[in-house]
């Protein structure tokens, strides 16, 4: 199994607190995996962490065999690391397709000269551009609002937005915030459906953070839980689910008061 | 699904067709220019001529900051400080050099003759000199935002006006200026009286030249991955950066572009005026550029085009009401932001908008119906 990013205790504190604490992760290449823990329990502080936005105080993150931490988010992204944004930044007066296109201009060469003089080069990336964007709204099922603003998109539409603008930069990881979050049942079944489909139709690793315990349960290989910047759980959805580690997390300590308490109520049916 | 560099290849288009529609609009913009300066000139009379002038170098002055202030959403409100070095640089060479080479301070007739190439290379010098300036401001202070970049790029443009005015007297007299070198005479650009005398080589041709040019420029930069970036730092510098675009970069080559062309404008300014007074390129002028932007639309090339047209040309339309005149010009800039915040145009283009689509394809429906 070949490592596509691989994290060694990689730690980062804000003043005295603590918000990842020696955090390791080896994802393999391709594949579904969770990242789960309750609320800030450092899950996007680690995202910010891989991209670049944060450098960590200690520790060593690699893509491929490429050494990431320390470099800016755009030389990361360059890389072929991705990522959504769990609150949406769309380039919200662009046009969808422009969304798109701008993203998969990471992967042009033409500088400033060709652009103004319109090379033959230019021209053919500024082609090749569109064409592969063109794809992406396809892939994503967005192709219809394509000439539309993206601020004006509805909820569920920026989310697929985000996400055709992270597989335009061409990446070998593909970092996903709460994909699904604030959709209803319909748009959630959709989005579980095409994020399964992502990674062998682009062969790219995906790594889901996730607080809709049912979609990361059915769709990842395995699951990594954190709280507090620790790491308390890692593997298979089925272990991680009776891991008490993790229900201490989620549910809190079982406390003897409240137990008799409500063994007092009369049993709910 | 194919990789982008992957599909490149089969995507070329034919050599000849590529150089043909990279060069047309050049072709188009330098006709155009032809026609302002042979037609349109003497048409309108020696008035409106002046203010054609005057309308094509706020073109290529507010075009090229929107490309900063509009495209990348920065704040900069030091144009006319790259605009005065870009000047100072054009008119050494014009003034001093038509003195040392040609022994005449007057400028020298014929299309194309010595004393046009002369002001031609003024120009670019002009614009190589203000978007040196640009790089050695960019660099350091583009990682500034917001208030912080105006405040800087304001200091800049003071500091070039009040370098400007510590500068040594301008020699006038061709005496005086014979058997000292051009290097010599790079400090001795007037001082606080200004750099006078210079050769007014400026034309409506010369002006519409870079107008236009400019014009064709921005637009291929808008509707391109570059410009794109542009676009996408100002509407978010961090999802930006998360797409692989190097902010900073992005900034610094929007901050030399924009300076390049601040400096053609000054020296065209220049010859237009036939001096250059680092008080008149202060703080005040740079405003005036930013107020065409603001007015015309952020990151709108039409908007650009109305905006100067509108803010040079209202203030002569108002000259009847002389004393008024400054508070009926600040009138009208207060309606418009009232009625259009975002400006005439906004970020679309003329094309781009509900109005025109909707002209055109009455248009289209007009002439179905005729053909029928």
């Amino acid at each position: 199994m070949t490592v596509a990013l691989n994290v060694t205790d990689v730690s980062l504190a804000f003043g005295g607190l603590k918000a990842v604490s020696s955090f390791s992760l080896a994802l393999p290449s391709g594949g579904l995996h969770g990242l789960i823990g309750p609320n800030g329990a450092g899950k996007t502080t680690l995202f910010n962490l891989l991209t670049g936005v944060y450098r960590p105080d200690t520790g060593r993150i690699e893509l491929g065999d490429q050494r990431i931490d320390g470099k800016k988010p755009s030389q990361i992204a360059a890389m072929g690391m991705a990522r959504t944004f769990q609150n949406i930044r769309l380039f919200g007066e662009l046009s969808v397709i422009d969304n798109v296109r701008t993203a998969a201009g990471l992967r042009t060469k033409s500088g400033l000269f060709r652009t103004l003089f319109r090379t033959p080069m230019h021209v053919a990336e500024e082609r090749a551009i569109t064409q592969r964007s063109l794809e992406l709204l396809d892939v994503l099922e967005i192709t219809h609002r394509k000439d539309e603003q993206a601020k004006g998109l509805p909820y569920g539409d920026q989310r697929r937005l985000e996400i055709a603008r992270a597989l335009a930069t061409e990446p070998r990881v593909l970092l996903l915030d709460e994909p699904v979050a604030g959709m209803n049942t319909q748009e959630k079944r959709d989005m579980r459906k095409l994020i399964q489909s992502l990674p062998d139709q682009f062969g790219i690793s995906i790594l889901l953070i996730e607080h809709d315990m049912g979609l990361v349960m059915d769709i990842c290989e395995d699951i990594t839980v954190i709280d507090h910047g620790v790491t308390i759980a890692r593997g298979a959805p089925t272990a991680i689910q009776n891991d008490p580690a993790v229900i201490e997390a989620y549910l809190g300590v079982p406390d003897e008061s409240v137990a008799v308490a409500d063994d007092a109520l009369p049993a709910a049916t | 699904m194919k990789p982008v560099q992957d599909r490149v290849a089969a995507l070329r288009p034919s050599v000849a067709g590529a150089v043909g529609s990279s060069l047309a609009p050049f072709a188009l913009a330098l006709g155009l220019a032809v026609v302002m300066d042979a037609v349109i000139g003497p048409a309108v009379g020696a008035t409106w001529s002046k203010i054609l002038l005057d309308v094509g170098i706020a073109i290529v002055l507010a075009g090229s900051l929107n490309v900063v202030n509009g495209y990348a959403g920065q704040f900069s409100i030091g144009h006319a400080g790259f605009m005065l070095v870009g000047g100072y640089a054009a008119v050494w060479l014009t003034f001093y050099g038509s003195v040392l080479w040609f022994g005449t301070k007057a400028p020298i007739p014929g299309f194309l003759g010595s004393g046009q190439l002369l002001f031609l290379g003024s120009c670019v010098l002009g614009g190589l000199v203000a978007s040196l300036f640009g790089l050695l401001v960019g660099l350091p202070s583009l990682r500034l935002r917001g208030d912080y970049l105006a405040i800087v790029t304001l200091g800049f443009g003071e500091i070039v006006r009040v370098l400007g005015q510590l500068t040594a007297r301008q020699p006038k007299s061709i005496a005086a200026i014979k058997g000292r070198s051009m290097a010599e005479l790079a400090n001795n650009l007037g001082g606080a009286e200004g750099f006078s005398q210079v050769p007014g080589y400026t034309t409506l041709f010369s002006v519409y030249v870079f107008a236009f040019v400019l014009l064709v420029l921005v637009y291929r930069l808008k509707y391109s991955s570059k410009g794109r970036a542009l676009l996408a730092v100002r509407e978010n510098e961090i999802a930006a950066e998360a797409m692989g675009v190097d902010t900073t970069r992005s900034k610094v080559v929007a901050f030399v572009f924009a300076a390049f062309f601040a400096g053609i404008g000054g020296a065209i300014y220049a010859h237009q005026v036939g001096a250059l007074d680092p008080k008149e390129l202060g703080f005040q002028k740079s405003i005036d550029l930013v107020i065409i932007v603001v007015i015309g639309g952020m990151g709108s090339i039409t908007g650009i085009v109305i905006g100067a047209s509108i803010l040079v040309i209202l203030p002569e339309v108002f000259r009847q009401f002389s004393d008024y005149r400054m508070i009926a010009y600040a009138l009208a800039l207060i309606v418009v932001m009232i009625l259009r915040p975002q400006g005439i145009m906004g970020v679309k283009e003329l094309w781009e908008t509900t109005w025109w689509r909707r002209r055109m394809s009455a248009l289209t429906a007009l002439m179905a119906r005729r053909k029928r």
